[in-house]
């Protein structure tokens, strides 16, 4: 049930091995400038999912089977 | 019948009079919920009592107040000890407070300290089942009443510091006896369906009784077997309760809870910020370093003048074509002298020369050459050879060698 988790997440993990990876300066120059694109793709990726995601909130029922079901749950955040 | 006809202050003070020889009256303890409370100037505190139906007017003067070991408040519920009697001035009787405890409160105390210890003694508080709280919570349980405000509190600074996540809500109710199994069974339940990364369970605050349901056992082993990490929340910073004792977390308020389940979006966009930079200079660093090199490069001989150098690597070139001719020179030089030596040595060993020296090669009949006087018999040929022709001779005579 964690939709979003992998990208932000992931996306933080290999920003911080390019970070690690950059600074510890043995890769090729042809090596740096395409991390570094990858780089700034992710922090731009990172950035906007901050920027456009909303809260998602739902308020667990349960189903006559003892299943859980999603229901709307009104707030005003 | 002649009435007597008192005045008030008679009458009062009759009042007062019979009150006071109660024993009941004298020594009376009561309990009961304060309201309108008020400390006055004086240090003296006024008050009522009152349960579902009645009320009793309270007063409770400085030099008794003094010896509280607590504050009083509205919605208090606690047990006043003193004698009641009559204010004459108002004709109002009321109870003189000489001592104040809070009601149940020590039972309860007692209940909790008594539960503290066994849970403690069970393992259930052991720093080491603590599990650490995800650093990212995709999906955030949050067991509590779905009224109060704190689940508003706590979906507002959510939304506010980590939008990317989800919540779901299970709505139980916190206080009452239905409270302790609700909880429980929503801690397990979130459980079994793997419903979230993370649990917050809690409430806003109230009276100790309020938050009891976070004081019992069932709930306190529920939080402790749960494989999804519990963050704690229940009413005020001051309020500790066993739930707080066995989470993995223990948040002072639910608002609390929200900071510590997320990250904070400020933090976060700081730290990419941080890290754009950092890939940035550590590009420009190792750009930089290869403009070194290629400056250190760039001014060596070969590049500044690359005639001179050519000339220079010809020169190198002739000078080593020159050094190889001269050493397959030697070699030859050094071939030929050993062949002579060879083919004179090969000359001294040959079998003719040996010859020519006087010795003679001597075969018998079956062609063998002829090594020991066995190889011939008496009265058979021999061929003697010698270095310009052979002799065919007969064998007269053998002797043989006394070793």
């Amino acid at each position: 049930m964690s939709q979003q988790k992998p990208s932000f997440e992931n996306n933080m993990q290999r920003l911080e091995q390019i970070v690690r990876a950059m600074e510890r300066g043995d890769v090729p120059l042809e090596e740096s400038l395409k991390l570094f694109q990858e780089g700034t793709e992710l922090v731009r990726s990172c950035n906007q999912l901050l920027d456009n995601a909303q809260l998602q909130v739902k308020k667990i029922m349960t189903a006559p089977d003892g299943s859980p079901v999603e229901e709307d749950f009104p707030h005003d955040i | 019948m002649a009435q007597q006809v008192l005045t008030i202050t008679q009458l009062n003070e009759y009042i007062r009079g019979r009150m006071e020889e109660d024993h009941l009256l004298n020594a009376v303890a009561v309990k009961g919920e304060i309201s309108n409370y008020k400390l006055y100037p004086s240090g003296h505190h006024y008050f009522t009592l009152k349960d579902e139906n009645s009320a009793l007017k309270c007063v409770m003067f400085k030099g008794n107040a003094q010896r509280l070991r607590f504050r009083p408040e509205n919605g208090m519920k606690i047990i006043a000890m003193g004698k009641v009697s009559v204010f004459p001035r108002d004709g109002a009787y009321q109870l003189y407070c000489a001592a104040m405890a809070m009601d149940g409160i020590g039972d309860l105390y007692a209940a909790f300290e008594q539960l503290k210890k066994k849970l403690q003694a069970q393992g259930l508080f052991d720093p080491a089942h603590k599990k650490p709280i995800p650093k990212f919570p995709g999906t955030i349980g949050i067991i509590t009443s779905s009224a109060g405000a704190a689940v508003h509190d706590m979906l507002r600074i959510l939304n506010k510091r980590y939008p990317l996540a989800k919540v779901l809500l299970l709505p139980v109710r916190v206080q009452g006896v239905e409270a302790p199994g609700e909880i429980a069974a929503a801690i397990r339940y979130a459980n079994y369906h793997k419903l979230a990364d993370l649990l917050i369970v809690g409430r806003g605050g109230g009276s100790i009784e309020d938050l009891w349901a976070f004081n019992e056992e069932i709930v306190a082993h529920a939080i402790y077997d749960s494989n999804i990490p519990v963050i704690s929340a229940v009413g005020h910073e001051p309020d500790v309760t066993i739930s707080d004792y066995v989470a993995d977390l223990r948040a002072a308020t639910p608002s609390n809870a929200a900071e510590l389940a997320v990250p904070d979006r400020d933090a976060l966009t700081q730290a990419l910020d941080s890290m754009e930079n950092a890939m940035a200079n550590a590009l420009n660093r190792q750009i930089k370093s290869y403009k070194q090199h290629l400056d250190v490069l760039s001014k060596s001989s070969a590049l500044q003048s690359p005639a001179g150098y050519l000339e220079q690597k010809q020169r190198q070139l002739e000078l080593l074509k020159n050094r190889l001719i001269a050493a397959e020179n030697q070699i030859i030089a050094r071939n030929e002298q050993r062949y002579v030596a060879l083919t004179a040595k090969l000359d001294a060993m040959s079998p003719l020369k040996v010859l020519t020296r006087g010795y003679a090669l001597t075969t018998n009949e079956r062609g063998e050459v002829v090594r020991s006087v066995s190889q011939v018999e008496l009265g058979k040929r021999i061929t003697v050879a010698l270095s310009d022709g052979s002799l065919s001779a007969t064998v007269m005579e053998k002797k043989e060698n006394v070793q």
